[in-house]
Formats: C-alpha cells, sequence, structure tokens
C-alpha cells in the first residue's frame, strides 16, 4: 500500500451504494490506479475504506452522511486524473432515457401474460419442437400456424385431431402462407381484401392465385394454408374440412377456391361433400388431377391462372407470346422456387402433349432421370435445400444451373419464376437480371419468367419486372403464361 | 396433468394465505427443544465438517467458543474435526440462518408465527454489517455482539414484541416493496418501517435508557436488519406447503457455501443438491472475486417466496449489482422469474410495474422447460474464514437441483 | 370446451415463435405481435423435454 492516497468529501451528498460501487469499479480500473472507492462515510465504510488503504484524514473525517472518493493511485497525477474522472461521472446527467434492452418472454406462456388476447401463434422453430408448441397455443385456445416442416406424419395427425377437438384451427406444418383478415403470415402478399376465401395446402399455390386475383381487381377474404399433407389419408384433411367450414360461415366470403395435390379418394368425397354442405360456389384446383366427379356448385380448374380467373368469373385468353421468342426447337428447363408453380408449369406443358420430367413430376410426369423431355425443376425441394435457405430466401441456389443454362445452345428456353412478398428475399429480380446481363449469350436461349407479386409487397411487383425486362427477359403476366410462352419458343420463327 | 395443477393451486393457497407475525424472541433451546447442546444448525442442505467452506468452519469455530464448548478457536477447530459436534441444516428444525446461518441452544430466535396454520419458524437476529459471525467473523468484537445479542438486545426485543401482541409482517413487506425493497439485498425501508412500529414499545418495556439507547441505534445502524425477520417469514409460510403428493413447487432454497440445495412440495424433505456457483457481483474496495466465497444461506428462502431476485422490479438499485444492467432494467429480472413462476402475489405488488404482483411458487417443470433458474440476490462472503462481507451480487440457483427434482418428482407419480 | 375459433373475425394479435424476421414483417404492418425468445425445451435435453411433456408443463 506504498501509492499515492487522494481524498475528497463531499458533505451532504448521498448516492445509492449499488450506483457508487459500480462507479468505484470502473475507476479502480483506469491505468496507474491502486484502488478507487466511492462510498458514503458510515463506521462500517471507513473501517473496509481504511482496510483497504485508501484512506488520508480528509476522507476519515467523513460522516454518514457524507461521500466520500477515495484513491490509492501509483503517482499523485495518476490520482488526481482519476478524481477528476470520479467526479466528472459523478456529476454526469444519467441518460434517463430507460433505453434498457426490451424484454422478450421466452415461452408461449410468458407471452400471454403480456399479450393476453393473442389468438394466433406463429411457429417456425425446428420441426422437432414445432408441434409441441402448437399443442400448447391450441390448449390455451390460440389457433396455430405451422412454418416448420420435418414433422412426422403421425405426429402432425395426433395433433389434428386434437386440434379438431378443441374447435382450434392448426394450418401447417409446412404451412408457408395464410393470409387471415387482411394479414399476410410468413411468406405472402399484400393484396386487397375481397370476398374470395381460399384455401391451399401449398404455399406458392396460394401466393399466385391470391396474386393474380389481385392483379384482376379483385380480393381475398381469407387464404388458409393448411401444409402440404393436410389432404393425405394419414391426416384425412381435418384442417382443409375445418378452413372450409371456417369460410362457409364467414360473412366476408363469397366464394371458396381450393388449391392442393390431389388426395386420396376418400378425403376427395370428404372435401367435396364439405363444400357442397357450405352451400358457398366452390373452385378446386387439384395440381395435376385427373376431371372428378364433381357436384353442383363446384367448378374443377387444372392451373392456378384458370382458378384465379374463375374466382373472378372471367375467361380471359393468354396474353400472346411478345414476337422473337421462337428458336427453332430445343428443349425448355425450368427452375422454379416455387413447388406449385413447378406442378402447374408441369401441367401447362404435359397438356400441349409435351414431354416433360421433374424432380417432382405430377401425374403423367416422368421422372428425371428419363433421359428425354423438358426438365422442370423445383429447387425448393428437400435434395436442393438441405443445410442451404430455400431459394425463396436465397435466389442463389437457383444461380449455378441457371449460368449454365445460359450458355446452352440445345435450350429453347429457361423458364423462371421470381416470387416476391413478405418473407422472400428483397429483390429476386435484381439478383436475377445481374446473372443474366453477366452471363447470357446472343445464342442463348429465351429467358421466360414471370412474377408472383403484387405493388403492396415490399419489392413492389412493377419495380421487379422493370429490372427482368430491362435485362432481356421476358415477362409473362402469370405462371402459366410463361410457360405457354416458353411453348412458343420450341416454334419455328 | 390435472393432478398437478391441483396439487399446486392447493400449495399456492396455503402459501397466499399464510399470516406471518412475528410474536417473539426466545433462546434457541425453548424455541426447538429437539436442539441440544454440542448440536449446530447450519444454512443450506447437509453437509459434513470435511466438505464446510472457510467461512462456514470459521462460524462454526466462533460459536463453539460462544457457546463454551471449546476453549479457544484451535480447540474448537480440532473438536470439529473430531466429530465432537452434530451438524443440521436449519431447515430440519424449523429454522433458517443467513449466510453461514449458525443456531445453537442459547441464541436468541426471532420467532414468526403463521396464525393461518399455526406453525412457527425462527430465525437468529441480523448482526449487522462488517465483520459478523454469518460472513464467517469469529473474532472477540463478533463474539461480544453476539453475547449482548443474546443477554440485553435478543430479551428486550421479545419484551416489546410481546407487549405489542405481534407484529404482523405482510403489510410491512407490501410497503417496503412500494418503497424501493426487495427484501434480499436491500431491506432500507422494512427495517425502518420496523423500528418505527416497534420504537414505543421497546421505550415502554425498557428499563435501562442506555440500553434502550443502544437497541434502538442498533436496529437504526443496519439496514439489513429486517433480513433475518423477511426469512422467518419465509419459512413460516412455506413450511405449510410442504408434501402436498404431486406438487412441483419449490419450498426451500438454500446453500451451505458449498452446495445448493432445494426441497420440492411433492417430494417432501428430500433435497435436490449441485456444487453452488460464484454470484456475480460488486466488490468492496480491496476485494475482487478472487476473494468471494462461493454462494451462501438460507436466505434464499425470500426468493421462494417472490421476494429478493424476484421482486428486483421494486428495486432498481438493486439491478445494477448483476454489472451491466441498466436500472431501467430491473423489470426484466422479475418478469423473468414470472416465466418460472405459477402465479403472482396480488397482497404484493410492484408499484413501477404496474402494480404487478410478485412472481410466486416457482414450478421445477417451468425451471426445466425454460432453463431459466432462479435469481438470487445475495451477500458475498470471504473465502477465508473471519474477514466478513466483500461484495454482493446475483447468482443464479444451479440446474442440476431442478433436473434431478423433476426426474425423482415424476417418479413419485409413477412417470418416467 | 370445444370453442369455435374466431380468428377469421380479426383483428390478429400474434404470439411469434421462431424467426424474428417474422414477428418485424408483422410489426411493420401494425399487427400486435410479441416475439418469443425462445429456445429448445429443457435445453435440447430429449428425456428431460419428454419427461416435461407427460407431466404437462
Amino acid at each position: 500500500m506504498s501509492g499515492f492516497v487522494l481524498n475528497i468529501v463531499r458533505r451532504g451528498t448521498y448516492l445509492d451504494s449499488v450506483a457508487l460501487m459500480r462507479l468505484s469499479r470502473g475507476i479502480a480500473a483506469m491505468p496507474g490506479v491502486e484502488e478507487a472507492a466511492l462510498m458514503m462515510g458510515s463506521p462500517a465504510n471507513i473501517e473496509i475504506m481504511t482496510d483497504a488503504g485508501v484512506l488520508s484524514d480528509a476522507g476519515r473525517s467523513a460522516g454518514g452522511g457524507d461521500l466520500v472518493i477515495a484513491i490509492r493511485a501509483e503517482s499523485e497525477a495518476k490520482a488526481k486524473g482519476a478524481l477528476t474522472e470520479a467526479e466528472a461521472q459523478l456529476d454526469a446527467p444519467s441518460s434517463g432515457d430507460g433505453s434498457g434492452e426490451a424484454w422478450a418472454p421466452r415461452t408461449l406462456r410468458s407471452a400471454l401474460t403480456s399479450l393476453p388476447d393473442a389468438n394466433l401463434a406463429l411457429i417456425s422453430v425446428p420441426g422437432d419442437f414445432a408441434v409441441a408448441e402448437a399443442r400448447k397455443a391450441i390448449r390455451r385456445g390460440i389457433d396455430a400456424m405451422i412454418f416448420s416442416d420435418n414433422v412426422a406424419i403421425e405426429d402432425e395427425a395426433a395433433l389434428k385431431q386434437e386440434a379438431r377437438e378443441l374447435g382450434r384451427l392448426v394450418m401447417g406444418p409446412d404451412c408457408g402462407t395464410s393470409i387471415i383478415a387482411g394479414t399476410p403470415l410468413a411468406f405472402a402478399n399484400q393484396v386487397p381484401r375481397g370476398t374470395t376465401g381460399i384455401v391451399g395446402a401449398s404455399g406458392t399455390g396460394i401466393q399466385e392465385v391470391t396474386c393474380l386475383i389481385a392483379q384482376m381487381g379483385g380480393g381475398i377474404s381469407h387464404a388458409i394454408g393448411v401444409g402440404g399433407r393436410d389432404l393425405k389419408s394419414e391426416v384425412g384433411g381435418i384442417s382443409t374440412l375445418m378452413a372450409i367450414d371456417a369460410l362457409a360461415s364467414d360473412e366476408g366470403t363469397k366464394d371458396i377456391v381450393l388449391i392442393a395435390k390431389p388426395p386420396g379418394a376418400d378425403v376427395t368425397a370428404q372435401v367435396l361433400d364439405r363444400l357442397s354442405a357450405g352451400g358457398k360456389p366452390a373452385i378446386i384446383c387439384l395440381m395435376g388431377s385427373e376431371p372428378l366427379q364433381i357436384p353442383d356448385g363446384i367448378t374443377q380448374v387444372y392451373t392456378l391462372r384458370d382458378t384465379a380467373l374463375a374466382a373472378m368469373g372471367r375467361s380471359d385468353a393468354a396474353m400472346k407470346p411478345p414476337a422473337g421468342l421462337a428458336r427453332n426447337g430445343g428443349g425448355i428447363l425450368g427452375l422454379f422456387s416455387g413447388g406449385t408453380l413447378c406442378a402447374e408449369a408441369q401441367v401447362v406443358l404435359r397438356d400441349a402433349g409435351q414431354k416433360v420430367r421433374s424432380n417432382a413430376p405430377v401425374a403423367g410426369i416422368a421422372p428425371q432421370s428419363d433421359k428425354t423431355g423438358h426438365l422442370l425443376l423445383d429447387l425448393g425441394d428437400d435434395e436442393y435445400t438441405k443445410g442451404r435457405p430455400h431459394p425463396m430466401i436465397d435466389p442463389g441456389v437457383r444461380d449455378a444451373s441457371l449460368i449454365e443454362a445460359l450458355g446452352r445452345e440445345d435450350l429453347a428456353a429457361i423458364l423462371l419464376d421470381v416470387v416476391i412478398g413478405y418473407g422472400a428475399h428483397d429483390d429476386p429480380a435484381g439478383h436475377v437480371a445481374e446473372l443474366v446481363d453477366r452471363h447470357r449469350s446472343d445464342a442463348g436461349p429465351a429467358i421466360i419468367a414471370s412474377i408472383t407479386g403484387t405493388e403492396g409487397d415490399p419489392q413492389r411487383r412493377s419495380s421487379q419486372m422493370a429490372r427482368l425486362e430491362a435485362a432481356g427477359l421476358y415477362v409473362a403476366p402469370s405462371n402459366a403464361e410463361a410457360a405457354q410462352w416458353a411453348l412458343a419458343a420450341l416454334d419455328t420463327g | 396433468m390435472e393432478l398437478i395443477e391441483k396439487a399446486n393451486q392447493a400449495a399456492l393457497e396455503r402459501l397466499l394465505t399464510g399470516d406471518p407475525v412475528l410474536i417473539d424472541v426466545i433462546p434457541a433451546h425453548e424455541a426447538i427443544p429437539a436442539l441440544e447442546p454440542g448440536m449446530i444448525l447450519h444454512a443450506g442442505p447437509p453437509i459434513e465438517w470435511d466438505r464446510m467452506c472457510g467461512p462456514m468452519k470459521g462460524a462454526i469455530m466462533g460459536i463453539a467458543v460462544l457457546e463454551g464448548w471449546a476453549d479457544d478457536l484451535g480447540d474448537a477447530e480440532r473438536r470439529a474435526r473430531a466429530g465432537d459436534f452434530d451438524f443440521h441444516p436449519n431447515h430440519h428444525f424449523d429454522a433458517v440462518g443467513p449466510m453461514t446461518g449458525m443456531t445453537t441452544v442459547s441464541q436468541p430466535l426471532l420467532v414468526v408465527e403463521n396464525k393461518t396454520f399455526g406453525n412457527r419458524a425462527y430465525c437468529a437476529i441480523n448482526e449487522g454489517l462488517g465483520k459478523v459471525m454469518r460472513f464467517g467473523g469469529n473474532d472477540a468484537e463478533v463474539l461480544d455482539r453476539l453475547r449482548w445479542l443474546k443477554d440485553s438486545f435478543g430479551p428486550a426485543l421479545g419484551r416489546a414484541i410481546r407487549s405489542m401482541g405481534g407484529l404482523p409482517l405482510k403489510p410491512i413487506i407490501a410497503r417496503g416493496l412500494s418503497m424501493g425493497d426487495e427484501m434480499h439485498q436491500r431491506n432500507v425501508a422494512c427495517s425502518g418501517l420496523t423500528l418505527r412500529a416497534l420504537a414505543p414499545a421497546l421505550a415502554d418495556t425498557a428499563d435501562d435508557t442506555a440500553e434502550l439507547s443502544r437497541a434502538l441505534a442498533f436496529i437504526a445502524g443496519n439496514d439489513q436488519f429486517f433480513l433475518n425477520i423477511a426469512m422467518g417469514l419465509g419459512k413460516a409460510i412455506t413450511d405449510p406447503m410442504n408434501g402436498i403428493e404431486g406438487c412441483s413447487i419449490v419450498t426451500a432454497m438454500s446453500r451451505n457455501g458449498t452446495d445448493f440445495g432445494i426441497r420440492v412440495s411433492g417430494t417432501s424433505e428430500q433435497w435436490f443438491t449441485a456444487p453452488v456457483e460464484m454470484p456475480d457481483g460488486l466488490y468492496f474496495p480491496g476485494y475482487s472475486e478472487k476473494d468471494a466465497n462461493p454462494d451462501m444461506g438460507d436466505s434464499a428462502i425470500v426468493e421462494t417466496i417472490g421476494l429478493g431476485g424476484f421482486a428486483m422490479g421494486a428495486s432498481p438499485a438493486v439491478a445494477g449489482f448483476v454489472g451491466a444492467g441498466a436500472a431501467s432494467e430491473a423489470g426484466h429480472f422479475t418478469r423473468r422469474m414470472g416465466e418460472i413462476t405459477v402465479t403472482e402475489n396480488a397482497e404484493w405488488t410492484i408499484p413501477a410495474m404496474d402494480y404487478l404482483g410478485v412472481p410466486t411458487g416457482i414450478d421445477i417443470r417451468l425451471v426445466v422447460e425454460t432453463g431459466l433458474a432462479p435469481t438470487i440476490n445475495t451477500g458475498i462472503a470471504h473465502r477465508e474464514p473471519g474477514i466478513g462481507q466483500v461484495g454482493a451480487g446475483v447468482v443464479r440457483a444451479p440446474m442440476p437441483c431442478f433436473t434431478q427434482a423433476l426426474t425423482t418428482f415424476a417418479d413419485t407419480l409413477g412417470v418416467s | 370446451m370445444s370453442d369455435k375459433s374466431t380468428l377469421l373475425q380479426g383483428p390478429l394479435k400474434v404470439i411469434n415463435i421462431g424467426l424474428e424476421s417474422f414477428a418485424r414483417d408483422l410489426d411493420a404492418q401494425g399487427v400486435q405481435t410479441l416475439h418469443v425468445d425462445w429456445t429448445p425445451p429443457a435445453g435440447g435435453d430429449a428425456k428431460l423435454a419428454a419427461l416435461l411433456a407427460k407431466l404437462g408443463s
């Protein structure tokens, strides 16, 4: 304890001991300072400071109501510096803005104490945990939307059975898109409110249909995602049936649209029955399905575009392909980020008599392993997204395939989707355009794209379209029309 | 499980309807008839001499000299090692004690009676700050003060309390919360309120003004005077919760400086222990974490009833002890503890948090699920015996106590 | 206790558990949203989590 001791006493100054201890710690950590004490001069504190060897006679004279600033430093200069700093900190005004870190609850249970009238839990935790969280929600009277995938189908079935008993709606697992009461959830677009209600087992299917309806001047009452496996017989369409009932009794909904993959016969029958029982006009699009025996009041359509047209009561012809598309034969390569958009393109090409293969084939389409036929790839499929983000979030997933395709002279057309809206990448068109600018060749294929999105989306559909067109892409008004334009590229010019 | 929810509701009903009243101060051998000479009650779960930390050993040596069971400190240590003393947790004898928590036959104990259920709990009188036995102090100054507490202050305090017909404690806590106390690290308001309530009775029943003055000055000079009363209160209202089948609520949390232990209603008397953790805190000048003893004391009973770290929102100044936290974040601690508790105490509210009741009823299921261990506000003792308090801070209850408790608890219900 | 969902009547009040960006999007639209700072139950210990599920916390 050989250092230089310097004390100041502020008479009649009370400060809280914790505040003082925090100040002391900072001052004691200054270079050259051996020990620092800011304490009220109570007898117990005087004893502590004496033991610490920081008191001079000045400090020892302090009483219980006096503040002692006591420094021991290696030199007088260091001690004075520390003292000046201590006084400056004592006199500095508190920021006092209470801008501490915001509190976030750790559990659903605790969140409900802060937001007791919550009505929806949006769940995107890893699949292993998603069902448990959803179960907590429905047991507390809250509906659930489960974005997470990788949930065992038995768990999904059990969860939905319990939800049905509780009267709770469970959207998902693997539900990418819903729009409830005008609010887009997860991957969804800003569309006007209107009278069409949608039940969809597919996220991009819902997105394309809602956006096309918006483009045609219509609107959506609600779009209820149910998850890709809801209509499998193991689950039995529990959520789909509940969603149909909900829309049937919703005053704002005038007609009901169902978008899904073709379910098993038993589930299909139940769904058709339920749509009939609801008494509202219904449109079903079971992607890739054959024509079904359909009760009155229900219309079956085969593409997402036709779904939107039917909902609007229209039958517009497709937009003519622009001039200059024809490439005198060759193949079509589709690189899709949206699974249902890939499926729709398959249906369009298949129904035009083309031979098509895919990693995610619909009925009548060959597997990718076939050697011949146009290739339509769903890049959101598991094989591409293991350990990587979905291409709607990270369009870079498509880069390598696209660059390679741009140089191929055996291709007539490259078919792309660009999906915008909440959840999606903030400039997917810019990403594609930049790549095309850099890698395209004059002899290369026509590049045909469509944009799933609206003017209300954060990325703005018109800006995205302008960017693609500036890069020389052909931008069709819908995904189905883009596929038709690709057919035109096969023509002899 | 419905059985658990019902059991927990029943337990909370008992906790919240408790009516703790400070009724007396009496010698330990009267309070606890089973307490015999040579028996030393200590804080925390059971522990043998060899595993005790420095301050605990120091306190035991001091108390043995004080009781006349050893000639001097060295003799006391030899006897302790030779097994001459019986060590037991305070909790096994309806008692609690802060830090080392020494309780032996001749000491004066505060008596808190839970009027609703008729049970009593005991706690020694707080010795004040500085060198004290609860931090392992054992020199002449420490022992002299304890003798004065036994011979003069304790009896005087007992007379005063009896003459008042007892001092109801719940209202004092309620007011203290609105005055910035959380009842573990900060008892300034409650100590003052208690002095205000006791002073006339102390004067009425005093027979020597010099001793009266000394008694008043002793209380007035000790910001933590109320802590031991709050601890007795905590023990008195948690004991009726014990032993309810299927109840997953914690009934005690306690540390002996080596192990942290908890007890759970549904598993009754069983302790679930794990090594104590080091507090994260601020140190008095001249000391640092190198000097600190691990977490110690029965005082975590106040967290068990929703005070201390659980009531941090009432006491923003104390929040600073965790280091980086801003005073404006004090409420976060209370909200966090709300994630592991079953309910809020409507009688003990925090004005600055829109009169949120303190989070009450620690459910071991919620602790394990959230991974949020109870936050405990604590004093920090020097690791060497006889030096005393060197700082204060915050410490977390070790998670293994709760995971073990959960597994055993599940066993009692036939769930595995 | 099968009370019908009134979700479609809105307005939505959302508890978001998982991706924080979903909460930010909802916030930006003025939807009342509370984000949960979620961690796996029991620190990811599957055995304890299963026990907790049975004990119904």
